[in-house]
C-alpha cells in the first residue's frame, strides 16, 4: 500500500454556464519518502491537484487514499486534523500572518489540537526556525524578513507538527535563484536525512532536477511520470512546440 | 538535527486553542484598530451607561422614598374628610370628621396604638421684629408625636389638660427657632400666632429636606382646641382630619378596615352607600410608589434594549467586515488545521471582547453620571440629601448583557468566517 493512492479523480469547476476540468481521471500513487516534482503549462492543474493532495480541497469524482484513509469523504474537520497533524504546507506566497512574529507564525499549527503547553510550542517553534536558519530573527515579522527568509519561516511553521508529507505549491517562485537554492537545499535535506516525502510543484527545471520522480501535467492529465528528467524535459518541451 | 517525522494514524488530540490565547489574540486584533473599535462600542456604550445610571438613580429615588415612608412610620394612617365634587368643581372637605370620631377610634379599636385629630390652619407667625410662615401650621392631640415617630429635641409636649383646656402653648420645628429667635433660647419665649400669644413649650427635633427638598423642619405644632376655639373662633367639634398609628405594621390593613367600619357607624351610612371620609395608609402609598417603580423600570429596560440592540447591530456590522479583511488569515488558519469550530470561537471571543469593552467604559460612565446627578440633585435643592447608590448587581448584570449582546450579534460574523472555504480564503486578496 502507497502512502498516497489517487484512483480516478476528477476535479470539476463550475461555474454556471460553463464546467471547467482542472483535474481529469487522475490515478497515481506516491510512496513514503519519496520526492517528487510537479512540472506543467500554467493552468494545467499543477495547484488543483496540489490542494486535492493537501486535504485542502475534495475531489468532485474518485478515490483518494491518504495512509489508507478516504479523503473525498471525510469532514471538513477531520480533513483540518490531517493537515494540522500529517501534512506540512508551503506556498508561492508564503502566506505568513503579517503582523506577527516569525516564532508566532510558526507556532501557528500547534494552537490547534496539539495539546501541548505553551512553553513546550515555543521550544518546539524555535528550534524549527533554528533548523531552517533563523534562530536570529524569532521576533521579526513578515515585512522585516527578505523573500528568501519569509520562505524559511513558512518552512518551519510546515515542519513544526513533524508532518510525514511536505507540499511545495511553487516555493520558489517568488524568490531569486541564490534563495531558491537555499530553500531547495532544505527540501532535500529533509528528505534524505528525515525521509520526509516531498511533493513539489514547480516551473523552474532546476528545481525539478533534484526530484528523484517527476509527474508532468498537460491540461488535468498525468502526460508523463518518470525517474530520468531528459524525458521530462522532453516531454515539457514538445508540449510548448505543439 | 531535531526529530520530525512522526507515523500517521495517530488520532489528532482533541484539545482547542488556549482561551487566554484567544483572548489576547482578540485584543490585539481590535488594538490594531483602536478608533474603529472605539466608534463600534458606542451603542453598547451608551447602553450600559443608560441602564448603570438609571438603575441607580431609581434605587437613590427608591431609597429616598423609603426613608420618607420610615420617617411617617410604617404603621401609619390618616383619616381624611371626603372631598366631593358638586357641579364639576372640586369643594372643601366637607366638615364630617369630629373629635368624638377621634376618641372612639382611639376608646373602641385593639389594632390602634394613638391618635391625634388635626385642625389645620394658617396665620402670620411673628416676634418682635421677626416673623415667619410655617409650611406645616397644625392643631394636634398629644399623641401626633408618637404618630409621626417624631421626637422633642428640648421642652416637653403639650399636656392632656393643655387640650382640655386650650392652653395657649406651641411646639416649633427648626426653621422657626432659626428665623424668630437666632440664637436665644425659645422654651419659655413668646410668640404671637395670629396676634394671639402663645408660650414655646417644646422644640422638634431636626428633620432635614424631604423627598422633593422641602423644608420638613418650617412646623408649628398647637393643640387642636386651642386652634380651634382661639384662632378659628368655632365651638364645633369637627377636625380636618385624625391621624392614626396601628399598633404594628402588620396590623395596619386590619386598622384600616375597622376605622372603616366603626366611622360608618358612627355616621349612619347605609352598607353599600359612599362613605363620607377616606382611609389612607402608608401601605397605601408604597403600593403606589411600587407601581411607579415598575413604570419606571419597564422604561428603563425598554431604553437599555434598543440601545443595547443599535450597540449589537453596531458590533455586528464591524465583525462582518473585520471577517472580510481577514479572510486572508482566516484561510491561513484553517490550512495549517484550524477546524470551523476554532475560528468560530475566534470570531466570538473577539465580538464579546469588544462589547465588554463598551460594557466597561458604560458602566464607568454611569457610575459616575449617577454620582455627578446625584450631587447636582443635592445641590440644585439645599438640604435635600440623595444617597449614591452604585448598584453592584446592576453593573454586574450589565456587564453579562455586554457579552450576551456581543455572543448573539457576533455569533453571524463568526459563523460566516468558520463555514469559509480555505482555498477561496487563500485566494482572497
Ligand atoms: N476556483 C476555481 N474556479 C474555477 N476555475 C478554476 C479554479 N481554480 C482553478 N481553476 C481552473 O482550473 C485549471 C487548473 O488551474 P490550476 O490548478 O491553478 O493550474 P496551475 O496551478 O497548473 O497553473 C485552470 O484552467 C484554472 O483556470
Ligand atoms: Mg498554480
Amino acid at each position: 500500500m502507497s502512502l498516497i493512492e489517487l484512483n480516478k479523480v476528477c476535479k470539476t469547476y463550475d461555474l454556471g454556464e460553463v464546467k471547467v476540468h482542472a483535474l481529469l481521471e487522475t490515478t497515481l500513487n506516491i510512496d513514503k519518502g519519496e520526492y517528487v516534482a510537479l512540472l506543467g503549462p500554467s493552468g494545467s492543474g499543477k495547484s488543483t491537484l496540489m490542494n486535492t493532495l493537501g486535504c485542502l480541497d475534495r475531489p468532485t469524482s474518485g478515490s483518494y487514499l491518504l495512509d489508507g484513509a478516504e479523503v473525498g469523504s471525510m469532514s471538513r474537520n477531520a480533513r483540518a486534523g490531517i493537515r494540522n497533524q500529517h501534512l506540512g504546507f508551503v506556498f508561492q506566497n508564503f502566506n505568513l500572518l503579517n503582523r506577527t512574529s516569525a516564532l508566532d507564525n510558526v507556532e501557528l499549527p500547534l494552537l490547534y489540537g496539539s495539546g501541548m503547553s505553551r512553553r513546550d510550542r515555543r521550544q518546539r517553534a524555535r528550534e524549527m526556525l533554528e533548523l531552517v536558519g533563523l534562530g536570529e530573527r524569532l521576533d521579526h515579522h513578515p515585512g522585516q524578513l527578505s523573500g528568501g527568509q519569509q520562505q524559511r519561516v513558512a518552512i518551519a511553521r510546515s515542519l513544526v507538527n513533524a508532518p510525514s508529507i511536505l507540499m511545495a505549491d511553487e516555493p520558489t517562485g517568488n524568490l531569486d535563484s541564490k534563495t531558491s537554492r537555499e530553500v531547495i537545499d532544505i527540501f532535500k535535506r529533509l528528505n534524505e536525512e528525515n525521509g520526509i516525502t516531498i511533493i513539489i510543484v514547480t516551473h523552474d527545471l532546476g528545481v525539478a532536477k533534484h526530484a528523484r520522480r517527476i509527474l508532468v501535467l498537460r491540461d488535468g492529465l498525468i502526460q508523463t511520470d518518470t525517474q530520468s528528467f531528459d524525458e521530462a524535459f522532453q516531454s515539457l518541451h514538445a508540449m510548448e512546440t505543439d | 538535527m531535531v526529530c520530525l517525522t512522526h507515523s500517521l494514524n495517530h488520532g489528532s488530540p482533541n484539545s482547542h486553542m488556549d482561551f487566554l490565547l484567544t483572548v489576547s489574540v482578540a485584543i490585539r486584533a481590535l488594538g490594531r484598530n483602536k478608533m474603529r473599535a472605539g466608534l463600534t462600542v458606542l451603542g453598547v456604550v451608551i447602553g450600559i451607561a443608560a441602564v448603570t445610571t438609571m438603575v441607580s438613580i431609581g434605587s437613590s429615588a427608591g431609597q429616598l422614598v423609603q426613608n420618607e415612608l420610615q420617617s411617617f412610620g410604617t404603621n401609619f394612617l390618616f383619616v381624611s374628610g371626603k372631598s366631593e365634587r358638586r357641579n364639576g368643581v372640586r369643594q372643601q372637605s366637607t366638615p364630617s370628621l369630629t373629635e368624638s370620631d377621634a376618641e372612639a377610634v382611639s376608646a373602641e379599636l385593639d389594632s390602634v396604638l394613638a391618635v391625634s385629630p388635626l385642625v389645620g390652619t394658617s396665620k402670620p407667625v411673628v416676634r418682635g421684629n421677626n416673623n415667619c410662615q410655617p409650611n406645616e401650621m397644625f392643631g394636634v392631640g398629644e399623641q401626633y408625636l408618637l404618630i409621626r415617630a417624631w421626637k422633642l429635641q428640648a421642652g416637653s409636649f403639650f399636656s392632656e389638660r393643655d387640650i382640655q383646656s386650650g392652653n395657649r402653648v406651641c411646639v416649633i420645628g427648626h426653621t422657626i427657632v432659626r428665623e424668630l429667635f437666632q440664637t436665644a433660647n425659645p422654651l419659655g419665649e413668646t410668640i404671637r400666632v395670629g396676634n394671639i400669644p402663645f408660650t414655646v413649650v417644646g422644640i422638634l427635633e431636626k428633620k432635614g429636606a424631604g423627598l422633593t427638598g422641602q423644608d420638613q423642619d418650617n412646623v408649628l405644632l398647637l393643640p387642636f382646641t386651642t386652634v380651634k376655639k382661639r384662632l378659628h373662633g368655632s365651638n364645633f367639634d369637627d377636625v380636618h382630619a385624625i391621624f392614626v398609628a396601628a399598633k404594628s405594621p402588620g396590623e395596619v390593613q386590619t386598622a384600616t378596615r375597622e376605622i372603616e367600619l366603626l366611622l360608618r357607624d358612627r355616621h349612619g351610612i347605609a352598607p353599600g352607600a359612599a362613605a363620607d371620609f377616606e382611609v389612607h395608609s402608608s401601605d397605601e402609598i408604597s403600593k403606589f410608589m411600587g407601581t411607579v417603580t415598575g413604570i419606571m423600570t419597564a422604561l428603563l429596560a425598554s431604553i437599555a434594549g434598543i440601545s443595547l440592540l443599535v450597540g449589537g447591530v453596531g458590533i455586528m456590522n464591524i465583525m462582518l467586515v473585520s471577517v472580510t479583511e481577514r479572510t486572508r488569515e482566516i484561510g491561513i488558519r484553517m490550512a495549517v488545521g484550524a477546524r470551523g469550530r476554532d475560528i468560530l470561537v475566534q470570531f466570538l471571543i473577539e465580538s464579546v471582547v469588544l462589547s465588554c469593552f463598551g460594557g466597561a467604559i458604560g458602566m464607568t460612565l454611569g457610575v459616575s453620571a449617577s454620582m455627578g446627578i446625584t450631587a447636582i440633585i443635592n445641590e440644585l435643592s439645599p438640604g435635600s440629601d440623595w444617597p449614591v447608590i452604585v448598584s453592584i448587581p446592576a453593573a454586574i448584570v450589565a456587564m453579562i448583557f455586554a457579552a450576551v449582546v456581543g455572543m448573539i450579534f457576533g455569533l453571524y460574523p463568526a459563523w460566516r468566517a468558520s463555514r469559509l472555504d480555505p482555498i477561496d480564503a487563500l485566494r482572497y486578496e
